[in-house]
């Protein structure tokens, strides 16, 4: 990597500004992208974030830690780097971090998406001459169907279910996938039950608010005859089918995620009826259209399908490379934190 | 189209056998005489010939998308099928195309023998006018290798509700020679009373015995028959012909050509049940033997005497022109007893049947028959009916424990289906000296956990790719059980097994103790095999 940004064993490093984006190893200063567990770690003396990612990480990692809030564009100095945070669609909160120094501007996207959603900041495309980005979904495998298509394929099996008197579960990860799924859903008329986790998070989350009369938190006094017509959100924690019927009697369970696009994923993820692809990152050609629109020629790519994703960029006509960085364990093996 | 699309994906989508069955019953009913044929050929896995070699069908992808050729492979490779990586490549978001399965179905049946042009441009046309899923089932008719998940015990018996007959005459009807090209629906499932021609009856197979009391309990009620390490095979003659049928509904009649002749000799109308063999040498049954015959399509004399087949008879379900299924095993084999013993023929042989009168008797039994070259026991019980499918209660397969070392993985390849994007197909090695030669492959016996455990080591520490193949260090060791051993020129290490697959993962098991070539060497010499 160049000089302005470069890779150590605690993460993503700006020598010039002496701090670090999205670190995984405690350090002084921390600009984070968003609040998921691989990118806002434990142990840093300072998170710069912007607002909301700044709330859910007092709500995961504490009252206590120390924060630093920055709105999406505002400019902010440090040893005379200018740093911005960009929305990167990814989840409420979620940003990309540019970087300039002499002229020389770099973007680090964190988790992105393009397809617009009710409740996170559109991506915004920010030009530059060299850009680190994910590839979670890195393959021409990846082309997600419209949003609006899957949310009414939802719409229709829960019709199924309930002439079936089967209690609709879905499952999405707390940050980002259940809050796209409540405002998504209630959009489409559906009253909607959450899991305390997800209700607690939603606070923090401004743009859920125009939906809130349809989401009611599920706790242990809620009587089982309401979710004739519910469908109740749950992470993936709290997705045990026996503990689920136990409760509620005989349930249905839908699993949303960008890996259920591949057979192999979706039947392996035990316990599940059905598999609606949803993701919160960018598809193949999301990823390309982010890349060109960037103008930048140096990329260096992260998560997932790195080292195929740069190998292909190479023989089109950009200076590609991958970087080994710790916000997810090994190729593929991903189902974590969308 | 839409209609089977719809099925298929019920069908993935319900776990309850009795909810499949009725979603086929339903299908069934609303769809016209040609389709249903269609459908239940594919469900018995009669699709059309493949059209080109599968390699083609990634070349024309990478070119329709001007992907590089290696992008393609990395898909095939994540995705672990091909139709699957095709549909997610290049299909369209809703279905454009309105052609019924059956026209579909004939388009793909005049294919083969096309300019390669317009085979190209056809399947091309039918990727990317297809929504994924439909895609995706194009891909499995058109790959040949079209699999549903679904029984064909459960499609005979959906049929037979749809029908309202009797679901052994759907069996019946299902076996043998019929393609939806050659026959209607009237006249498969129209039934008369009497076999005709070289039609087989649905084999009767047997489960596991894992509870022993079960049968030493009243020892009276059963018999035992050595479990023959061959082949099985039904025999038809019938009007002079005789007909051999593999378990695979497949006939194999050309391929033992000495067989047929010694059936010239018995009488007309009968239909026998037993297991083809080969004799090696010392003229006990030898797998290896057999599998080097069975490939021969062309037999030759030298095939003929350098491995010579025989048939061990053990039932019959046809005698003098008419079913005799529902008589009691005893009274079939007496039947059987007297018909080979009336026309002796060096090549058609009774698999004798033996009583035991408690365990030990039992075991001595297994023991005599691992001595003979079989893989262990039969135990039927006297009163049993000749069925079909596999049953539990009346007939019971009991084999010797497998032979089990310890070895070291070395290799790892991905794996398809749901193990896609895990390495799950291994290759293990034993000790020459201080080196590691590769003896057998597994991708068997793991759990979930465990798999999910060592494929994140593997992907850490690969040290070389090949491929679809990951070199990795000599660290974990793992049992590996087998059902026998045979010498190979094909192998590095000089040695093939039958069956190998994972018993456990061996992390107590130092690296230096697992076994060696030699262990191996022993093993066959025993005569173990």
């Amino acid at each position: 990597m160049g000089a302005l940004l470069e890779l150590t064993s605690k993460g993503i490093y700006c020598p010039p500004a002496d701090l670090y984006l999205d670190p995984w190893r405690p350090v002084e200063r921390a600009v984070i992208t968003h609040a998921h567990s691989d990118h806002a770690r434990w142990g840093m003396k300072q998170y710069i974030a912007t607002p909301i990612t700044v709330d859910l990480m007092h709500k995961r990692l504490g009252k206590n830690i120390q924060t630093q809030r920055i709105s999406y564009k505002e400019t902010f100095f440090h040893n005379g780097v200018q740093f911005s945070l960009h929305p990167a669609g990814h989840v409420p909160g979620s940003a990309q971090i540019r970087v300039e120094y002499k002229g020389e501007v770099w973007v680090f996207t964190g988790d992105f998406k393009i397809e617009p959603d009710a409740v996170s900041d559109p991506f915004e495309s920010v030009p530059c001459h060299s850009m680190i980005t994910e590839c979670t979904f890195g393959l021409p495998i990846y082309r997600w169907p419209k949003s609006s298509t899957i949310l009414h394929s939802i719409a229709q099996w829960h019709e199924q279910n309930k002439a079936q008197n089967l209690t609709t579960v879905l499952v999405g990860y707390s940050l980002g996938k259940a809050q796209r799924l409540l405002a998504g859903l209630s959009a489409l008329g559906i009253p909607l039950r959450v899991h305390s986790t997800i209700a607690d998070l939603n606070e923090s989350i401004p743009t859920l608010r125009p939906y809130t009369s349809f989401i009611r938190e599920w706790t242990k006094d809620t009587p089982n005859e309401v979710f004739k017509n519910d469908i109740l959100i749950v992470p993936p924690a709290a997705a045990d089918r026996t503990t689920l019927e136990k409760r509620l009697g005989p349930v249905k369970i839908g699993y949303c995620s960008g890996w259920m696009q591949l057979r192999g994923y979706k039947n392996r993820t035990t316990n599940i009826d059905k598999g609606f692809v949803l993701s919160d990152h960018a598809d193949w050609n999301g990823l390309l259209q982010a890349i060109k629109q960037s103008g930048a020629q140096n990329i260096y790519t992260t998560h997932g399908y790195s080292s195929t994703f740069a190998q292909w960029l190479s023989e089109n006509g950009w200076k590609a490379q991958p970087l080994q960085t710790e916000f997810i364990s090994a190729e593929t093996d991903v189902m974590v934190d969308e | 189209m839409k209609t089977l699309v719809h099925l298929l994906q019920t069908l993935e989508e319900t776990s309850a056998t009795h909810q499949k069955k009725e979603a086929i019953v339903l299908y069934l009913s609303s769809v016209n005489e040609i389709e249903r044929l269609h459908t239940i050929a594919l469900f018995c896995q009669r699709t059309p010939k493949r059209p080109v070699k599968i390699a083609l069908f990634k070349q024309w992808i990478a070119e329709y998308l001007a992907l590089p050729l290696w992008l393609i492979e990395e898909c095939h490779h994540t995705v672990g099928d091909l139709s699957e990586t095709i549909s997610l490549l290049v299909s369209s978001e809703t279905t454009e195309i309105t052609t019924s399965l059956p026209d579909i179905l004939q388009h793909l049946y005049e294919l083969p023998g096309k300019p390669l042009e317009e085979i190209k441009s056809t399947i091309i046309y039918y990727w990317t006018h297809l929504d994924s899923y439909s895609c995706f089932v194009f891909n499995k008719l058109l790959s040949g290798n079209f699999r549903v998940g679904v029984s064909q015990n459960l499609i005979a018996q959906a049929i037979a509700v749809y029908t309202q007959q009797d679901v052994g005459k759907i069996h019946s009807a299902l076996m043998g020679n019929w393609s939806p090209i050659t026959h209607t629906w009237s006249e498969l499932f129209h039934f008369t009373d009497h076999k005709v021609g070289s039609q087989p009856y649905p084999f009767y197979l047997a489960y596991p015995l894992e509870d022993t009391t079960l049968v030493t309990n009243n020892t009276d009620d059963w018999s035992a028959e050595y479990k023959w390490d061959g082949i099985r095979l039904q025999m038809v003659h019938r009007g002079q012909q005789t007909y051999l049928w593999s378990r695979g509904e497949e006939l194999i009649t050309d391929r033992f050509p000495e067989i047929v002749a010694a059936f010239q000799a018995l009488p007309d109308g009968i239909v026998l049940d037993g297991e083809l063999v080969v004799w090696d040498e010392q003229r006990t049954c030898s797998f290896p033997y057999l599998q080097k015959r069975i490939q021969r399509k062309n037999v030759t004399e030298k095939i003929l005497t350098s491995y010579p087949a025989y048939v061990m008879v053990y039932d019959i379900l046809e005698y003098q022109t008419k079913d005799c299924r529902s008589l009691p095993y005893v009274e079939r084999r007496a039947i059987l007893n007297t018909l080979l013993s009336s026309y002796p023929q060096e090549r058609i042989l009774l698999s004798k049947a033996y009583s035991f009168s408690n365990m030990e008797s039992l075991n001595q039994l297994q023991l005599d028959a691992v001595q003979a070259g079989a893989e262990g026991l039969m135990i039927k019980r006297n009163q049993s009916e000749y069925q079909y499918g596999r049953k539990r209660g009346d007939w019971w397969k009991w084999k010797k424990e497998p032979f089990t070392v310890d070895a070291v993985l070395i290799y790892a390849m991905q794996g398809s289906g749901r193990r896609a994007g895990w390495y799950t197909d291994y290759t293990f090695a034993v000790w020459n000296g201080d080196q590691l030669v590769p003896f057998a492959k597994a991708y068997s016996g793991l759990s979930d956990s465990e798999i999910k455990e060592l494929d994140a080591w593997i992907k850490k520490n690969t040290l070389e790719k090949f491929g679809p193949v990951r070199s990795v260090p000599a660290h974990h060791v793992f049992e590996i059980a087998f059902e026998g051993i045979a010498l190979s020129s094909r192998h590095k290490s000089g040695i093939a097994v039958r069956f190998p697959r994972i018993l456990r993962w061996r992390k107590d098991k130092p690296l230096n103790e697992a076994n060696t070539l030699d262990d191996l060497n022993a093993m066959l010499s025993n005569g173990l095999s």
